[in-house]
């Protein structure tokens, strides 16, 4: 039977292609424990890469013994939240990554089951956002560019991710600060980083805001000009100011962090947070963190908590005024 | 030539036995994942990543650069065989191909894809090498009024597909969009048909589309009509590879592939499917034997649309090396990759990390050296599959298409809609609608709309974007030729013959 062969030899390369994947590095550490990571998006997004790298950290680290991950993608982590909340209930060695884009999608997508729900652990990382024009623009400073969107905001089209999403969500932030109300803005989605960059570097747009990352080369090169930083200070080695030192007094982090699912015990919520925190202190996972330009933003437990609840506020207060809540 | 340097260096960096190992590798792979529905490149290559904490950056990305080939190479494999696309770049293949395969030229079919990804491959390979600098400025130069400009021009191509009732073609077209509309709206953020379901939020795959209407319900059509005695399969007419006239035929469609599929896939929101559709319907406007199209299979049919996926394929690469941008999913998981090596892909790449840059382009024309000797003499094995009586060849597709489209996110409500859509998919075959208008009118439908929308947006409402923009009213201008073009012909032969002095009322 040819295409039982067939049919074979394919699903073996398939398991070939997930094999070479969990087994590449040995589980070192015998007593450890094995963790699960369940990971509410595709393979290769941002928080598929923070539990992979958790992953290759914590094995290295010699914290665990080895991870399994498992991928629920869809509608922005909104697919595999109830899948975590109502299949993975009181496994104290589980985690689940979320993130800053889960919060939005819960409440854009009005989903049924949201982060309270769940048992935060830690947040880990951030991506702070840029905003920036292309080299030729005649935008030179943040002010620039606020003055000409108190003039006309419709003659200003921002370019960015897909609506609703963190770089939609600052640039609501960014005009509900400076006095400019949120209908009226011109916000341009792009489906991938890509498709925004090139935008600007066609010089289809007058302005973009994104991930920091997706625009430091371009910066770097001369081919953008960095207007501002979301960030909560100056960064080493970026040459531009924070957005509150320009004068628009916000702050944010496309933040990523991990969630325990619903009924774990106190005791494995401690043993979780010792064991994320200890990961997260490690020079490993700091290289890590400095090659995939995300800032280390620890904290974990009742303040973590605390912070997802503010945030989430925030968000919601936004998404209604963009007219997506 | 600087160029020409670089690349001797590339070719030393990939011709290290373990780099031609990792090329080797990474092309079988491919062709076996391209082969599967589902499992495409990019998720592939996102399961692959760890293997970056392990091996050198030349030998990952020569490893991925293969996958990637390697599955433009497979996809069409069981489109022409099967009529079950495994990527969506392939999915103009099964139109011809699948005719072809079932009046004995399945060799021809699988021979011509193969040859003729190899030239596409190489030509575009050598356009990376080459002209990327040039081709991005002109690629950069295409905004949303420009994209949604081609999409026009796209859907003239639509034309080309409607089969013999248009009221029908465009009925299948128009479900399509519908179909395509499914999931949440990029520009707005609302949920559109979804009704409720969380799991349509991020709308329907077209693979599993293609799948549901082309695999599925031609095999509940096959079922049906088990005892009807029609539709026999012939396996293998004549010889098994392709015969002069067929090489003849198949070469020029191959280079105008190529010059088709490279600029557009280098482009941003390019992608590899709308080359296969511009490229089938040129063929088809040009080839002297059109009533093999869509009845016995057109040989041009494959040749055109194959060589132009593949030369998307290396048009991608071009935004992706000189400047960091990263157009595909499979381009966007790949720099990603860079990224776990500490090297930030951007319009430095090329300078800061010639080594691996050329490495990475000299391993491209190995991989399709390693492609066409690879798939060639599987040619006659793939061809006897054929062989097998009807019954348990299409239970094999069903079984194939489930476990594919199963493979795509492990969602049970994918299995569900590729089903329905077999239903549907059947229910169109028995009462004649065409099915490939609805999988144009599912990927250029949102593409066309969103571009719209955004050109609008930027523009402030402003209607003359769309022509003021001079590659706009190029592109429009074609369009227009294309579609009005062949009526005012046809009216111009019909006076010329009728006397002029005779005016017919439906003209």
């Amino acid at each position: 039977m040819l295409n039982r062969r067939r049919f074979l030899m394919s699903t073996a390369a398939a398991g070939a292609a997930g094999l070479v994947a969990s087994h590449f590095s040995p589980a070192f550490a015998e007593g450890a424990p094995q963790i699960q990571v369940f990971v509410p998006a595709a393979p290769g997004g941002g928080w598929d890469q923070t539990a992979r790298t958790m992953d290759q950290v914590l094995r290295s680290e010699k914290l665990i013994s080895g991870s399994q991950i498992t991928n629920v993608g869809g509608a922005g982590g909104t697919v595999g939240l109830p899948q975590f909340i109502n299949q993975w209930g009181g496994k104290g060695n589980s985690l689940m990554v979320a993130g800053m884009v889960m919060v939005g999608a819960i409440i854009a997508n009005k989903a049924a089951n949201n982060l309270t729900q769940v048992t935060p652990i830690a947040r880990l990382t951030g991506e702070f956002e840029a905003l920036v024009v292309p080299a030729d623009s005649p935008f030179k400073t943040a002010a620039d560019f606020v003055a000409a969107l108190k003039a006309d905001p419709t003659k200003v089209p921002v370019a960015g991710g897909s609506a609703g999403g963190s770089d939609h969500i600052l640039f609501g932030l960014i005009a509900k600060t400076v006095g400019v109300p949120a209908p009226s803005l011109s916000y341009v989605p792009f489906a991938g980083g890509g498709e925004a960059l090139s935008a600007l570097l066609g010089n289809q747009v007058a302005a973009g805001i994104s991930g920091f990352g997706e625009f430091s080369e371009q910066v770097k090169a001369g081919a953008l000009r960095l207007l501002a930083i979301s960030a909560d200070k100056r960064q080493d080695g970026i040459d531009a100011p924070t957005l509150k030192e320009a004068g628009i007094d916000v702050e944010l982090f496309n933040w990523r962090g991990v969630f325990a699912p619903p009924g774990v015990s106190d005791a494995d919520k401690a043993a979780m947070i010792t064991l994320v925190e200890t990961m997260a202190k490690s020079d490993a996972w700091a290289s890590e963190c400095k090659n995939r330009n995300w800032t280390s933003i620890l904290l974990t437990g009742d303040d973590y908590a605390k912070f997802v609840a503010e945030d989430s506020a925030r968000i919601e207060a936004i998404l209604k005024d963009l007219g997506l809540a | 030539m600087e160029t020409l340097g670089h690349l001797a260096h590339g070719f030393a960096v990939a011709f290290s036995p373990t780099n031609l190992l990792w090329c080797l590798l990474g092309t079988t792979l491919g062709t076996a994942i391209g082969v599967l529905p589902g499992l495409g490149p990019a998720l592939t290559i996102a399961l692959l990543l760890p293997i970056t904490y392990q091996v050198a950056p030349e030998a990952s990305f020569i490893l991925f650069a293969g996958i990637y080939y390697g599955a433009m190479y497979g996809g069409s494999t069981t489109s022409i065989l099967l009529n079950t696309p495994g990527e969506s770049a392939t999915i103009v293949t099964a139109l011809e191909g699948n005719k072809m395969a079932r009046s004995g030229r399945g060799g021809a079919a699988l021979a011509t894809s193969a040859i003729g990804s190899f030239v596409a491959g190489t030509l575009g390979t050598l356009g990376v090498a080459f002209l990327a600098p040039v081709v991005v400025k002109f690629a950069l130069a295409f905004g949303p009024a420009e994209y949604f400009s081609l999409m026009v021009l796209a859907f003239i191509t639509v034309s080309a597909v409607l089969g013999s009732s248009s009221v029908r073609g465009l009925t299948s077209l128009f479900a399509g969009f519908v179909i395509g509309m499914i999931g949440v709206d990029l520009q707005t953020g609302q949920p559109r048909f979804t009704f409720g379901m969380t799991e349509l939020l991020d709308g329907v795959d077209v693979i599993i589309a293609a799948v549901g209407l082309f695999a599925v319900g031609e095999t509940l059509y096959m079922a049906s009509r088990r005892y009807a005695g029609k539709d026999e399969i012939v396996p293998l007419k004549g010889s098994l590879y392709m015969t002069a006239a067929e090489w003849g035929r198949s070469w020029k469609a191959w280079l105008r592939g190529a010059a088709i599929g490279f600029p557009i896939g280098a482009m941003p929101a390019g992608g590899a499917e709308i080359p296969t559709f511009l490229s089938y319907a040129i063929e088809k406007k040009l080839s002297k034997h059109k009533e093999e199209f869509g009845t016995v299979g057109a040989i041009e049919g494959v040749a055109g649309p194959e060589a132009a996926n593949n030369a998307s394929a290396a048009g991608v690469l071009v935004p992706m090396l000189t400047l960091g941008l990263p157009t595909s999913a499979t381009a966007a998981i790949m720099l990603s990759a860079f990224q776990s090596y500490g090297i930030n892909p951007g319009p430095l790449l090329l300078t800061t990390q010639a080594d691996l840059v050329w490495g990475l382009i000299a391993s491209l024309f190995i991989a399709n050296v390693i492609l066409v000797i690879l798939n060639l003499p599987l040619i006659g094995l793939w061809v006897r599959l054929l062989k097998i009586p009807a019954p348990q060849l299409y239970a094999g597709i069903l079984v194939f298409a489930t476990v594919g489209t199963y493979g795509i996110s492990q969602s049970p409500i994918d299995l569900v809609i590729l089903y329905l859509l077999g239903a549907a998919g059947f229910l169109m075959r028995r009462f004649d609608f065409p099915t490939a208008p609805v999988i144009i009118g599912m990927i250029l439908g949102p593409l066309a709309e969103t571009q719209f929308r955004r050109a609008m947006t930027i523009s402030n409402g402003d209607w003359s974007v769309f022509y003021k923009h001079p590659l706009s009213l190029t592109l429009l201008t074609l369009a227009f030729i294309g579609l009005v073009g062949p009526h005012v012909w046809a009216f111009i032969e019909h006076r010329r013959r009728r006397g002029p002095e005779h005016v017919p009322g439906d003209a």
